[in-house]
């Protein structure tokens, strides 16, 4: 019995894995048909983006460094789309936390350098959480749809962002040069983060793989990790199994939205060192509030799955940038190619579900259970 | 120059409640049939840029207009595919068909335009005797087509939805969809109809930004108005009037949010963008003590004995 569960859990693992990459390479197949519809021939192209993102330490540490924020985000929505949240609000919870971050490390120049980092990752946290939360809440208690007030949050975010950078917490000396670029001053040195090799790759991403680690366990050691994911699989077993169901997806936006903000604040003290703004939607996130989404989807809402799928996005980010220098293909073909990715993990999905089932069936066939069909769910409310 | 001001902002409101009508019509067939599609900001994109770059290029705004509910119509028919054949997560695969909008009408907008153009979209038809009416005669009756359209759509469509066979079906099909199954409906011809025509609309909306109102196009030129149009279903609890009173609600905001900008009224004009999207939460929680239930069926996908 054990043997046969191991070898049709091996055995879903790989269709699992199999569809994903079918997937992907469906994605990657419109990509470059895209690419000889653009003029441009898509082997130079893959050539251009292996370089580009792995061909030198240089290529690598920003591929990293591209990893970290999706990373960050994706781990938040493996929490939420787990316990049946759908965040997307990574993109503002990205964007408050950034703000959190950059006005304390500002306002605090004195503080020595490990305690302000820490205080500045957890505003960022507890700034990404509150506006996670608020989506909670409302999901929770009042049953809006949480696509719709996240991606509503996103926008309040940006303006909320424009005007902080345009008023109170411009650069003082863009006031004076009357240049009025709308950035905060340079964050002290002591809020840098540490660097690795080379020195402007920082350490996010070692602190994006203890998160993953972390939140890996939460999710399948824990208690409450249980509680989440049967919330999200069944919200009316949950209930009846006396789980509060409200208050666990709160938890879980709130957790998510935290990741997203610690994210952010890492964005800040890592790489830009300062928080600036070009007026649009996605000009500060470089969307990585989406990518995070796709990132998880591809990583299967598995924490550990997640960093790869991070990486291969982010690779994929930084080769992209080299294609439009190289190729003047605009980088929106990212977008495009994630929008794509996203839409065939979750068609596929299908085929994994059959086969689980077909699995399961088997499974009781030889084991000479009677099957037990399970009355069809509606979510209440 | 009091009646100016309302003639101004009155008017103009009645104009930019204009896509979300179209859009959010469109995405009531779908939800009434089941299906949540949250794609509709990126086929907006897309059918704005589709409309632009034909009129631009061909001078016919009529052809403009065909190739937004072409490239509409092909947008649901592929999200229909994703959620009802392949019964995806319709959340999820809502995002991503606007992501893959999003990136797309960018894409070609780079690389065809370059810049941001203009173009002369429709013109004002003033209607006879009815545009003489003093105040509401300029209010109302010196649209565009496009604007009538998007006002005729209220009635008609609920004429689709309450009186004929199949307006029924897509009802039947949202709400119980075994029952209509055992009737001898076809769920999923239903649905694929409905999301389809909810995607010509959406791409109608998009064009009646960048041929009939804004007439340019631009990156990201709806900034969520889809998706305030997705909301705007809910708050319309799924009824052609209900959505008539919050489209008009949200264009009345925008437009007096523009005349307070153009006056320079000192609100941080951050503050007043925000406007639209905070109301869209408020309204969204405003619902819940409505004892109102949308379609039954809606975010489920269909399978026989099941």
């Amino acid at each position: 019995m054990n043997a046969l569960i191991k070898r049709i859990r091996r055995s879903s693992r790989l269709l699992n894995f199999l569809t994903l990459i079918a997937a992907a390479l469906l994605a990657f197949l419109l990509g470059g048909i895209m690419l000889v519809l653009l003029g441009a021939n898509p082997f130079t192209a893959l050539k251009i983006m292996v370089i580009g993102s792995f061909g030198n330490l240089n290529a690598f540490a920003n591929t990293v460094i591209k990893t970290t924020p999706l990373l960050f985000v994706g781990l938040g929505i493996c929490i939420s789309f787990r316990a049946g949240v759908l965040n997307i609000g990574g993109e503002g919870q990205l964007v408050v936390g950034a703000i959190a971050a950059s006005s304390l490390a500002l306002a605090l120049p004195d503080c020595p350098g490990w305690l302000l980092i820490t205080i500045c990752i957890l505003a960022g946290g507890l700034a990404g959480a509150i506006w996670g939360g608020i989506a909670g809440v409302l999901k929770a208690y009042f049953r809006v749809n949480e696509v719709l007030s996240t991606i509503m949050l996103n926008y309040i975010a940006t303006y909320l962002m424009n005007y902080l950078l345009r008023g109170c917490m411009m650069d003082p000396m863009q006031v004076k040069m009357c240049s009025f670029i709308p950035q905060t001053a340079r964050l002290p040195r002591a809020a840098f983060l540490p660097g690795l090799v080379p020195s402007y790759l920082h350490i996010g991403i070692l602190i994006g793989i203890l998160f993953a680690v972390l939140v890996y366990i939460f999710i399948w050691r824990t208690t409450i990790g249980f509680r989440l994911r049967v919330t999200g699989e069944n919200q009316r077993a949950a209930r009846g199994a006396g789980i509060n169901t409200r208050r666990y997806m709160v938890l879980a936006i709130l957790l998510s939205g935290a990741l997203a903000g610690v994210g952010g604040s890492i964005e800040i003290l890592g790489v830009h060192h300062r928080m600036f703004t070009d007026g649009s939607a996605f000009g500060f996130t470089g969307m990585s509030g989406y990518y995070g989404i796709v990132a998880a989807l591809f990583g299967q809402l598995n924490p550990l799955g997640t960093i790869p799928a991070s990486f291969f996005l982010g690779a994929i980010l930084t080769g992209g940038n080299k294609i439009q220098r190289f190729l003047q293909v605009p980088s929106s073909l990212l977008v495009v190619l994630s929008g794509l990715i996203v839409l065939f993990v979750v068609g596929s999905e299908i085929f994994r579900r059959r086969q689980a089932e077909r699995a399961e069936l088997e499974a009781e066939k030889e084991a000479g259970f009677q099957r037990v069909d399970d009355t069809d769910f509606e979510e209440s409310g | 120059m009091m009646k100016e001001t309302i003639i101004g902002i009155a008017g103009s409101g009645i104009r930019l409640a204009t896509p979300y009508l179209y859009a959010a019509i469109g995405e009531t067939f779908g939800q009434l049939s089941g299906v949540l599609n949250l794609g509709v900001d990126g086929i907006m994109l897309m059918g704005s840029f589709a409309a632009f770059f034909v009129a631009f290029k061909t001078g016919s705004l009529l052809l403009g207009l065909l190739a937004a509910v072409i490239v509409g119509g092909l947008m649901g028919l592929f999200m229909a595919f994703i959620s009802v054949t392949m019964q995806a997560e319709q959340g999820i695969s809502g995002i991503g068909l606007y992501l893959f909008g999003l990136g797309l009408s960018e894409l070609l907008f780079k690389k065809t335009l370059g810049t941001v153009q203009t173009l002369n979209g429709f013109a004002p038809v003033p209607i006879p005797l009815l545009s003489k009416i003093p105040i509401l005669g300029d209010i109302f009756f010196q649209q565009n087509v496009m604007v009538y359209g998007a006002f005729l759509l209220v009635p008609v469509a609920w004429f689709i939805i309450n009186k004929t066979p199949l307006g029924l079906k897509v009802r039947a099909v949202g709400q119980n969809p075994r029952a209509a199954d055992s009737l001898g409906v076809n769920i999923n011809r239903v649905r694929y109809l409905a999301v389809t025509v909810g995607g010509m609309l959406a791409g109608i909306a998009g064009a009646s930004l960048s041929i009939a109102l804004l007439n340019l196009f631009q990156q990201n030129i709806t900034n969520g108005m889809g998706f305030i149009a997705v909301a705007l279903v809910y708050f319309g609890r799924w009824r052609p009037r209900g959505i008539l009173v919050g489209a008009l609600l949200f264009s009345m905001v925008n437009a007096f949010q523009i005349w307070a900008q153009v006056q320079g009224i000192k609100i941080p004009s951050d503050f007043m963008l925000m406007i639209p999207y905070i109301i869209t939460i408020l309204v969204l929680a405003a619902m819940v003590r409505q004892r109102f239930r949308g379609p039954a069926a809606l975010n489920k996908p269909f399978e026989r004995g099941k």
